[in-house]
C-alpha cells in the first residue's frame, strides 16, 4: 500500500494551490459579504480547465482522474468553500451522469462544452416535499408528441441561476415492486432558457454565501424527448450514482474546509500572546491541535480512497464506490465541523468576528453535513451495506 | 516556427536559502521554481505558438531532478523537453552554461532562442547574450514586447525610462524580463501529459563543438570568494518625542554617525 501520490498528483495540487491562493482566497471574503456568484473566477477556472478535470479528452474534457479532481475541489476550499461547491457540483452533479448516462449525441451537444467550461452545470432532485426521500417527488414529465413536458418546482439547487445545463428528475409513471406502487422516475437534461423552466427564490443562506442557490420552477416546460438521459425509469439508479460521486465532491470540500482552519488555527496561536507568550505553548492549545490535525489527516485518507475507487469505475464499471463515498463524506463533513468550530474557539473573540476566516469556514462546514446526503443517510447507506 | 526556450530551476527564495560548506549553493536543500523571468520567457514562446504555430523545445542545463522544470514546462503547453546533465558540467559559472547550453542547441533547428534577462539565484543576465555569441547570431535583451514580422522578430526592449523598438532577422536570441506577460497556469490535462512525456537526457557526449576546458567547474573562470545570506538588520531604536525634540535627536544622531 502506498500512501504518497503520484508525481502528476502532486504537480496537480501545486497547481490548484497556487490558483486559489492567487485567484480565490483574495476575494473570498468579499463573496461571502456580498453574496455574489464569483463568475470571473469560473472563467479562469474554465480557461484553466477545472471544469472538466475528470471527463475523458474526447469530451472536451482534461482526461485526468477523479483524484485529481478532488485535489482541486480540496484546494479551492482550503480558502473558499463557495468555489469549491461551484466546481463539485458542476462536475460530479452535471457531467458525470451525462457522461455515464448520457447518448453519443447528448455527450457531444451537452458534455462537451460543460467540460470546456463554456457553459455550467447543475442538478435538480430534491423538492419542498423530497429531499431524503427521493419517492416524494412531485415533479411530472409527461411525454406529448415528440416532447416531455414538465411541470413542478426543485429547491436548493446549486449553481441555480448561473447555470447553463440541469440534469432534472420527475415522474414518468408508476412501476409495481411486489405488492408496492412506486415513482417511476427519469431523469432530463433541459437547457436554460427552455420556455416554462424559470427561477423562483433565490436562498439566503448561512454558508457558502456566493453560491447560487435557486428554486427552479417548470411550468409546463417542453423538453425534447430525445433528452431523457439513460432509459425510462432509470432516474432513480441515475440519481443514486450521481450522488454517490457527487459525495466525494463534497467529502473533499470539507476536508479543504477543515485543513483551511486548521491551517489558519495553527498561524495565529503562535502569533497570539497571552500571559506573555504565544498561545500554542499551552499544552491544551497544543492537544487540540493534534486532535484537529490527526482528524483531518484521517478524512484525507478516507476522501482519497474513495477518489481512487471512484477513478478505477472509469475504467471497470463493475466497481462500486458507493460505501467508500458515504464513508468519506460522513466523517470528513464531521471533522470538518468539529475542526472549524475549536479553531473559532482557539481563535477566542477573534474568531468570532468576520475578520478572520474562521468564523466563514465554520458556517460553510455545516452544509457539508447536510447536502447531497445528510450525515444520517451516509449511515444509512454504510450500515444498508453491512446488513444487507 | 521552431523556438527554443531556455530554463532553469532555482530555489524557490520564499522557502530560504542554504549553502554548502564551499560557499555554493546547496540546491538540494531548498524548494525549486522555474526561474521567473524564464517562465515570462517561455509564455511569450506559447503566445507566439498559439498566435502562430510553433513547435516549443525547452531545454535546461542541471541535476537530474531539473527534469521537473520541463515537465512543468510541458504541462504549460511546451512539446518536448531537454535536459542537459552530466557530472563534469557540475559547478559551472555563466560561461560554461553557455557553452553547454549552446553545444546542446547546435543539435537543434530553431528559428528563435529565448532566454529569461537573468536568473534569481545569480542575477547575473550573462548566460543569454553568451550563448547567442557562442552560436553567433544577433541577441535582444530585456524583452518587454515579442512579435513575428515574416521572417524577423519586432521587441521592445526595456531601458529605465524608455523603450527601443528593435527588428531583427532569425534565427535570433531574446532575452525575457519578467514583466513581460503573466504566465499562464499549467492544466490539469497538461500535467497528466507531462508526466507521462519523454524528456530527452543529454550528457557530455552529446554537446557539439564544446571543448572540455570550457565546460563544468574546471572550465569557469569564475571563482566564488564567499556567499553568505543575508545579514538580518537589528530592530533599530525606538524612541517617542515630540516633533521638535525627534528634529533635534535625528540632527545629533546623524552628526554622532558624520553622515552630516
Amino acid at each position: 500500500m502506498d500512501f504518497t501520490l503520484k508525481k502528476e498528483h502532486e504537480m496537480a495540487r501545486s497547481l490548484f494551490k497556487e490558483f486559489a491562493e492567487k485567484e480565490v482566497k483574495p476575494l473570498a471574503q468579499e463573496v461571502d459579504e456580498t453574496e455574489v456568484f464569483p463568475r470571473g473566477t469560473v472563467e479562469k477556472m474554465a480557461k484553466n480547465g477545472f471544469l472538466g478535470i475528470p471527463v475523458p479528452e474526447q469530451y472536451g474534457g482534461q482526461g485526468a482522474d477523479a483524484l485529481t479532481y478532488v485535489l482541486c475541489v480540496e484546494e479551492l476550499s482550503k480558502v473558499c468553500g463557495t468555489t469549491g461547491v461551484i466546481v463539485s457540483a458542476h462536475t460530479s452533479l452535471c457531467c458525470d451522469p451525462i457522461l455515464t448516462f448520457g447518448t453519443e449525441e447528448q455527450k457531444q451537444k451537452y458534455l462537451v462544452p460543460l467540460a470546456k467550461g463554456e457553459k455550467l452545470g447543475a442538478f435538480g432532485l430534491t423538492e419542498p416535499g423530497a429531499g431524503t426521500d427521493a419517492q416524494g417527488q412531485q415533479t411530472k414529465a409527461v411525454l406529448d408528441g415528440d416532447e416531455y413536458v414538465l411541470n413542478g418546482s426543485k429547491i436548493f439547487i446549486t449553481n441555480g441561476k448561473e447555470a447553463d445545463v440541469y440534469v432534472i428528475f420527475a415522474v414518468t409513471g408508476t412501476v409495481t415492486k411486489g405488492t408496492k406502487t412506486l415513482k417511476e422516475i427519469s431523469a432530463f437534461i433541459v437547457e436554460k432558457g427552455t420556455p416554462g423552466f424559470t427561477f423562483g427564490t433565490k436562498e439566503k443562506k448561512m454558508g457558502i454565501r456566493g453560491s447560487s442557490t435557486y428554486e427552479l420552477i417548470f411550468t409546463d416546460c417542453r423538453i425534447p424527448k430525445e433528452n431523457m438521459l439513460g432509459k425510462q425509469g432509470q432516474g432513480f439508479k441515475i440519481a443514486m450514482h450521481t450522488l454517490d460521486g457527487g459525495r466525494i465532491g463534497i467529502a473533499a470540500q470539507a476536508l479543504g474546509i477543515a485543513e483551511g482552519a486548521l491551517d489558519r488555527t495553527v498561524a495565529y496561536t503562535k502569533e497570539r500572546k497571552q500571559f506573555g507568550r504565544s498561545i500554542s505553548a499551552f499544552q491544551n492549545t497544543q492537544f487540540q491541535l493534534a486532535d484537529m490535525a490527526t482528524k483531518v489527516e484521517a478524512a484525507k485518507m478516507l476522501v482519497y480512497k474513495a477518489a481512487m475507487k471512484k477513478a478505477e469505475f472509469a475504467t471497470n464499471p463493475k466497481v462500486s464506490y458507493s460505501v467508500e463515498a458515504a464513508m468519506a463524506k460522513l466523517y470528513a463533513a464531521e471533522v470538518a465541523m468539529e475542526v472549524t468550530t475549536k479553531a473559532v474557539q482557539l481563535h477566542g473573540g477573534y474568531g468570532y468576528t468576520r475578520e478572520y476566516d474562521v468564523e466563514r469556514m465554520m458556517r460553510d462546514a455545516k452544509i457539508t453535513e447536510i447536502y447531497e446526503g445528510t450525515s444520517e443517510v451516509q449511515r444509512m447507506v454504510i450500515s444498508g451495506a453491512l446488513l444487507k | 516556427m521552431k523556438i527554443v526556450v531556455c530554463v532553469k530551476q532555482v530555489p524557490d527564495t520564499k522557502g530560504g536559502v542554504k549553502f554548502n560548506p564551499d560557499g555554493t549553493l546547496d540546491r538540494g536543500a531548498m524548494l525549486t521554481i522555474m526561474n521567473p523571468d524564464d517562465k515570462a520567457g517561455l509564455e511569450a514562446a506559447l503566445r507566439l505558438k498559439d498566435k502562430y504555430g510553433a513547435e516549443v523545445t525547452v531545454i535546461t542545463m542541471g541535476l537530474p531532478k531539473a527534469e521537473d522544470v520541463l515537465r512543468e514546462a510541458i504541462a504549460m503547453g511546451a512539446d518536448k523537453g531537454i535536459l542537459v546533465t552530466d557530472r563534469v558540467l557540475g559547478g559551472a559559472d555563466t560561461w560554461a552554461t553557455s557553452q553547454t547550453l549552446a553545444g546542446a542547441i547546435r543539435n537543434l533547428d530553431y528559428d528563435l532562442i529565448i532566454t529569461g534577462r537573468q536568473a534569481i539565484d545569480g542575477d547575473t543576465a550573462q548566460v543569454g547574450p553568451q550563448i547567442s555569441e557562442h552560436l553567433n547570431i544577433p541577441v535582444i535583451s530585456y524583452a518587454q514586447k515579442i512579435d513575428v514580422e515574416g521572417d524577423s522578430v519586432i521587441v521592445e526592449r526595456q531601458f529605465d525610462d524608455r523603450y527601443h523598438v528593435l527588428k531583427a532577422k532569425m534565427p535570433c536570441l531574446i532575452t525575457a524580463l519578467a514583466e513581460l506577460n503573466e504566465p499562464r497556469y499549467m492544466t490539469p490535462g497538461g500535467i497528466f501529459k507531462a508526466c507521462k512525456a519523454d524528456i530527452t537526457v543529454w550528457g557530455r557526449a552529446n554537446l557539439v563543438d564544446v571543448e572540455d576546458s570550457n565546460l563544468g567547474l574546471n572550465g569557469s573562470p569564475t571563482k566564488i570568494a564567499k556567499a553568505s545570506d543575508k545579514v538580518r538588520k537589528g530592530a533599530g531604536e525606538k524612541v517617542t518625542l515630540d516633533p521638535t525634540e525627534s528634529v533635534e535627536y535625528i540632527m545629533n544622531k546623524l552628526k554622532e554617525k558624520h553622515v552630516i
